[in-house]
């Protein structure tokens, strides 16, 4: 009986108009593994039809994209050490919505992946992660095995898993969200590339067997989730930390031979992905025999070994005369190497089946370069006139300010996440010098570039890209450059996970071009290029769509010499000074804050205002401090406002202090607005009376930033603020540490 | 040791993952010379001290250090250490040092089941072992523990023996030094978080990682002279080598 193509290439995701363009370009019809290879190949996860567009935006992708050096990762030179950067954050959600454990696991796995394979060694991991509500049992079940997944995977790799960020929001109930980032370090002239190169080259391929674990992962990632996706559980798969551990290590001794001409790793869209990628970036075409394959299942057709995406392998052409040499290296570190095929001249990818089947034959940049690009409708959402309209003028104040600030300190969002971090081994390579809880940013000193030290952060609020996208994700970018230059660093470049609802919604796809728009203007106002990155599209599900979630992942640069500072008060006696933009005193900060949402229940009125002028102004002179060793401490103000980021400093340092704000400093605003509301480009820093104090004065001075006095750290176990706030230290860490144990039944 | 910079060898295991640090350690702190072992050699190269680094050998696989105690290179590392020569276990060399009978005991799942990554402290409980001699008695450390299987168990009677025997090494504790259940990360009996044995009290296992304090920065740098005692307990011991 023929089988109706129709509903075989529908099922696996392309539309008719895509069939038509592949015979097109087929000149006849495809088989039944070519429909399977175009399918992920030209799904939004691995193609970007829909984002391609709009990511344009960025400078730095748009000059990649013109010059055909896309790679996998951008790569940013550190100082004048010889050493180079290179990161990129992944998203995971759909993997993690249904199989929590496996799916943040092969996230942490397949983002480590994408650095090694550029010959860097990963230094570093952090990771974003999303939940609703720990109220619910399903989203505590999420909650603790995605964070299980995270340091199962890390902890064994022996890459520290060094900050990241975790919301709770009702929004990703059913949809959470884990966006995976890993930093590595690479030699600047030592980039391994993945571009096939040299006809006749043979194709090597190493590390784990394949299975039929993952197929159409891919697509799976391009549609909404639904009741149904339960029955995706098999595309998850299933990761191995210990053989990417010995894929880490054999991979870099392997590349040092200098006899690897190219090698990517295979993850979304497996051997599919790595042969036409490869191929296509060096105009080349590959021949390949799936039955040299390694398999740890029998009887796979061509269509599952082309379309597994079982985990840690990898693909390599290799200088042809260097074979043993090369493979030697995999095998002495007890992986599997088997040459696959080579490289031809042909510009396409030929799967054979042993010599008398050819299972596909399709131009190799058909799949990888010519996935049909949409340019949809966008519209904005109804809900956003509304909210912008909300009156806040008439909120009543609340009776005790303790109240509010012990809630808000226990509110999961704002709350300790030691419960987390102390899951993940933070500290193996023994170069983490500022620890999560410790400052506003992670601090590496990377003892191969000299001791030369970095700073890495993650950062977006969910609920400001909600009430207006573009915004919320400029104040992505600024809060990220914000935390670098609290701990001394100097922002540098930007890695994005875009996470959104479905594109094809003109009021998803709205929101994701806003975003964007806003994430490049503030990119190139704080001069840090998005260097890679990665969409996540369709996170829905039947209940509704996620809060636009353009996650930022920033690297700093340490100046020589510069030691970092940490967030906690450290000596009774300093001086507390706010550091702000001049004329900013009447900014309330209160739509989208958590104080609003937590308190009066409401999730309206427009973000934060953000002038990203003012902005970089106040935060090159939180470094200059820093840089001068002026500053005894620097947190800035974020979710919960100065009076959470003051008792943060408290409980960091185990030291009281006495806060007294002037009114008139905040243009007579009320009290909840002052302490509570989440004005942007406000840093918290404690400073030595006398000299220290009026060196400050003069920078923040200099640069036309207020340093608006606020109090004083004291020796006494209290944290009393403005006569308002009348709270031991204990009451405070109580709500602060034990909200989430709580949360999770354990207190 | 005749002159020059002693040699550590470091053992690499497949799934080691703080081999590296050790390695680093012992080159920053005691000025030697890393070398690095490999599995599946039987030959210790001639090296003065032995470290068996953290990480997942094998990938935890079966047990903690179940499988890596039948690597070629433990052999050797055995054999040295009936001579009497400086075996140092950190974390999942600890394990393995158990799981090979170079030391009593084993190590068990931590008792919250989860992995633990965090500063803790610890007490000196003997201060005359090669490892120990340039801390005071009862000396409070400031050193990270990070594992998922590190609740120190045995029987009553080698706890017995071991508490005779003065074997204990480390406890966790208070900051201030007091040895309570509030201050034992993983359930360990009697908080134990290192012992020695061997014939010379010349093998260490720990769960702690005093690599991770042992340099500026880092929060801590109460590891260092377990560095330089095991410097100095090489100096008196220029008979045992490799």
């Amino acid at each position: 009986m023929p089988i109706d193509p129709t509903a075989v290439y529908r099922e696996m995701g392309l539309n008719d108009a895509e069939y038509r363009q592949i015979v097109e370009t087929l000149g006849r019809e495809p088989t039944y593994t070519e429909i399977g290879m175009y399918a992920v190949m030209w799904s939004e996860h691995c193609g970007y039809k829909y984002s391609r567009p709009v990511l344009r935006l960025f400078a730095e992708y748009k000059k990649a994209q013109e010059s055909g050096a896309l790679e996998n990762a951008g790569v940013v030179p550190l100082g004048d050490t010889g050493w180079g950067v290179v990161f990129k954050m992944e998203s995971h959600n759909h993997p993690s919505a249904v199989e929590p454990y496996q799916g943040a696991a092969t996230g942490v796995g397949g983002i480590l992946r994408d650095i090694f394979t550029m010959g860097a060694r990963p230094v570093a991991n952090l990771d974003s992660l999303r939940f609703g509500p720990l109220t619910d049992a399903r989203n505590r079940y999420l909650f603790e095995h995605v964070v299980a997944g995270v340091g199962g995977y890390g902890n064994c790799v022996g890459v520290p898993t060094v900050g990241g960020e975790i919301y709770f929001h009702p929004c990703y109930s059913g949809n959470p969200l884990v966006n995976a980032m890993s930093v590595g370090i690479v030699p600047m002239g030592g980039i391994a590339s993945a571009k096939a190169s040299g006809v006749g080259n043979p194709v090597l391929y190493v590390g784990s067997a394949t299975g039929r674990d993952g197929i159409h992962g891919a697509t799976f990632a391009s549609v909404e989730l639904t009741e149904e996706s339960e029955a995706k559980r098999p595309n998850v798969q299933v990761g191995d930390p210990f053989t990417e551990k010995l894929l880490i290590e054999a991979t870099l001794e392997a590349l040092a031979t200098g006899r690897i001409v190219g090698i990517q790793d295979m993850g979304a869209a497996g051997l599919t992905c790595g042969t036409c990628e490869m191929a296509a970036k060096g105009d080349l075409g590959m021949d390949i025999d799936v039955l040299k394959v390694p398999r740890r299942e029998s009887g796979m057709t061509p269509y599952e070994v082309m379309l597994s995406e079982s985990q840690e392998r990898m693909l390599a052409v290799v200088a042809k005369g260097h074979e043993e040499e090369v493979a030697a290296v995999f095998r002495k570190w007890g992986l599997q190497a088997a040459f696959i095929g080579h490289v031809t001249g042909t510009g396409r990818v030929v799967v054979r089946e042993g010599d008398d089947v050819v299972a596909a034959d399709v131009p190799a940049r058909s799949l990888a370069d010519d996935c049909p690009t949409y340019y949809l409708d966008a519209a904005e959402p109804a809900y956003i006139a509304r909210v912008r309209n909300a009156d806040l003028s008439n909120l009543s104040e609340p009776d005790d300010y303790n109240t509010v600030l012990l809630r808000l300190l226990s509110s999961p969002t704002i709350a300790s996440k030691r419960w987390v971090w102390e899951q993940y081994d933070t500290m193996v390579q023994t170069q983490t010098e500022v620890l999560p809880g410790e400052g506003d940013a992670a601090v590496l000193a990377l003892r191969e570039a000299g001791g030369r030290r970095i700073a890495l952060t993650t950062d977006c609020n969910p609920r400001y890209c909600y009430l207006d996208p573009f915004v919320g994700a400029q104040i992505a970018v600024a809060e990220a450059a914000r935390n670098l230059s609290c701990v001394g660093a100097r922002p540098a470049a930007v890695t994005d996970c875009l996470n959104f609802a479905s594109p094809e919604k003109p009021e998803g796809f709205w929101q994701f071009r806003r975003a964007v728009e806003g994430m490049a203007q503030a990119c190139d106002a704080f001069g840090t290029p998005v260097i890679s990155g990665n969409v996540s599209f369709y996170n829905e599900t039947p209940d509704g769509a996620i809060y636009p979630t353009p996650t930022v992942g920033m690297l700093g640069i340490f100046d020589e010499n510069v030691e970092p500072v940490g967030l906690a008060f450290k000596n009774d006696g300093d001086l507390i000074y706010l550091l702000r933009p001049q004329g900013s005193e009447n900014e309330s900060g209160l739509g989208g804050s958590e104080y609003l949402s937590l308190i009066h229940g409401r999730e309206e009125g427009t973000p934060p205002r953000l002038e990203l002028d003012a902005e970089r102004r106040v935060q090159e002179v939180v470094r200059k401090a820093v840089a001068a060793g002026l500053l005894h401490s620097a947190h800035d103000c974020s979710d919960g406002g100065a009076a959470v980021a003051l008792a943060e400093c408290a409980m960091a340092g185990n030291k009281g202090a006495e806060v007294r704000f002037a009114v008139t400093d905040f243009g007579d605003q009320p009290w909840s607005t002052i302490l509570f509301g989440e004005a942007q480009s406000r840093v918290l820093v404690s400073v030595r009376p006398g000299d220290d104090q009026n060196a400050l004065l003069d920078l923040a001075e200099g640069a036309g930033i207020e340093a608006v006095f606020v109090g004083q750290v004291k020796s006494a176990e209290r944290f009393d603020a403005a006569g308002l706030l009348d709270l031991p230290l204990a009451r405070l860490r109580d709500a602060y540490e034990n909200a989430i144990p709580r949360a999770m039944g354990e207190k | 040791m005749n002159g020059g910079a002693a040699r550590v060898g470091v053992i690499v295991l497949p799934g080691s993952n703080c081999d590296t640090d050790a390695g680093n350690a012992a080159r920053e702190v005691m000025g030697a010379e890393p070398v690095y072992l490999w599995h599946e050699s039987r030959d210790l190269q001639g090296v003065d001290a032995v470290i068996v680094p953290g990480g997942f050998s094998y990938g935890d696989a079966l047990r903690a250090g179940a499988i890596a105690r039948f690597a070629p290179l433990m052999d050797s590392v055995a054999r040295f250490a009936e001579q009497g020569g400086l075996v140092l276990g950190i974390c999942n060399g600890f394990q393995i040092l158990c799981e090979a009978g170079l030391l009593p005991g084993a190590l068990a799942r931590n008792e919250g089941l989860r992995f633990v990554c965090r500063h803790v402290y610890l007490r000196v409980e003997n201060a005359e072992t090669p490892f120990t001699a340039h801390y005071r008695p009862g000396e409070v450390l400031k050193v990270p523990i990070a594992h998922g299987e590190g609740r120190f168990t045995c029987d009553e009677a080698t706890c017995e023996r071991l508490q005779a025997e003065n074997r204990i090494v480390f406890r966790y504790c208070e900051p201030d030094g007091r040895v309570t259940q509030d201050a034992n990360p993983n359930g360990s009996v009697h908080n134990i978080a290192g012992i020695v044995g061997g014939p010379r009290n010349n093998v260490l296992g720990m769960m702690p990682h005093p690599e991770r304090a042992s340099s500026c920065g880092l929060g801590s740098e109460d590891g260092r002279r377990l560095f330089t005692s095991l410097q100095a307990g090489l100096v008196g011991r220029a008979d045992v080598r490799a």
